[in-house]
């Protein structure tokens, strides 16, 4: 199966989303991505039993600290497949890519730091 | 153990805007176990202090580090080099270790990063209920191993309260009455006659801060210093 989805989406993969923590993606927001998705299995499908379920109590958590911070809690998001479907990862990609484009560019990337 | 909260991050952000170079110090006892104030804790809340005093047009730059315990002088000892750099410290370990830190270093301003909230047992990853309020008088061994102090929303060491209603406190339907829960735990022990027995008040007025000497440990050598 040869798919297309969009150029700019980076993969870093994990054995299993429970293994994504909170800093993980706070940090990925940090250093400038525009945003982060984490795609996890379908739900009550992980091989683990719990690790998808984690990585979503996790990306709410982003969520809500995000907003704290002042950045909109939309950028990080969590989506879920089976691993057999490959033409949904790229939609999922496409679909991430058009709403970020829609939120514009992470807006820390303009500020300065701190030395 | 010992368990705390984060605090809210505005509440963090407003007690610290006027500095500058900042150092987080997480505990690596009690806290980090709960969850609240180790050296995971501490990179998150590095990263949102970052990223917020970015968005806000006032940036900071911080320095992180988790000590073994901030109760412990031979640990905050690991800081005397290393705080004189910073404009301010950040504590999330307990109330007790952010004392401690303060009192090491008394011309900087130390702020706290935690709520603490008691002592508790770990239910589950994460989930954590209290157990004791560190009364100093035990009374445990007459109440079926149930603290009246921390269980009984009037803390009574005679109860029950009239109030008390079919295994519910009279607050809500949803509190158990921990006299109630004495009650059929004493029952059933057949040692229903420590209900029975009589607590003298405890002294909670003109308190003052309790010091603790374990017998054996006493150092008469320092007796007249
Ligand atoms: S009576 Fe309750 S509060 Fe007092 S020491 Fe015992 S468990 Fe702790
Ligand atoms: S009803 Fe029970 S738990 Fe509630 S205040 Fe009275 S004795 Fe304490």
């Amino acid at each position: 199966m040869r798919l297309n989805y969009p150029p700019n989406v980076k993969i870093i993969l994990v054995p299993c989303t429970g293994k994504v923590d909170v800093i993980h993606m706070l940090q990925a927001i940090q250093k400038g991505a525009d945003g982060v998705y984490c795609v996890g299995c379908l739900e009550g499908s992980c091989h683990y039993n719990e690790g998808n379920l984690r990585c979503r109590e996790r990306v709410n958590h982003v969520r809500e600290l995000l907003q704290e911070i002042g950045l909109e809690s939309d950028r990080v998001r969590m989506y879920n497949l089976s691993s057999g479907e490959g033409p949904t990862f790229a939609a999922y990609a496409t679909e991430m890519t058009e709403h970020i484009r829609k939120l514009g560019p992470n807006p820390l990337k303009k500020k300065p730091k701190g030395n | 153990m010992i368990v705390a909260k984060r605090k809210p991050f505005d509440e963090i952000m407003d007690l610290t805007k006027d500095y500058k170079k900042i150092l987080l110090v997480g505990c690596g006892t009690c806290v980090a176990v709960c969850l609240a104030g180790g050296e995971k804790e501490v990179a998150v809340l590095a990263a949102e202090l970052e990223m917020g005093r970015r968005l806000q047009d006032n940036p900071v730059e911080l320095g992180s580090t988790t000590l073994e315990r901030q109760c412990d002088r031979e640990y905050l000892a690991q800081l005397d080099k290393t705080a004189g750099d910073y404009d301010a410290l950040v504590s999330m370990a307990c109330g007790v270790g952010i004392q401690f830190l303060a009192e090491r270093f008394p011309n900087k301003p130390v702020f706290p990063a935690v709520d603490t909230c008691g002592l508790a047992v770990n239910q589950d990853v994460g989930w954590y209920e209290e157990r004791c309020r560190s009364c100093g008088r035990c009374v445990l061994g007459i109440t079926g191993g149930i603290c009246p102090v921390t269980m009984c929303a009037k803390g009574l060491y005679n109860g029950p309260c009239g109030g008390t209603n079919k295994g519910s406190c009279e607050i809500s339907a949803d509190q158990p009455c921990a006299w109630n829960a004495i009650y059929d735990r004493l029952k059933a022990q057949g040692r229903l006659d420590c209900i029975l027995a009589f607590s003298p008040p405890q002294e909670w007025k003109d308190t003052t801060p309790r010091t603790l000497l374990q017998p054996g440990y006493k150092k008469p050598e320092k007796a007249k210093a």
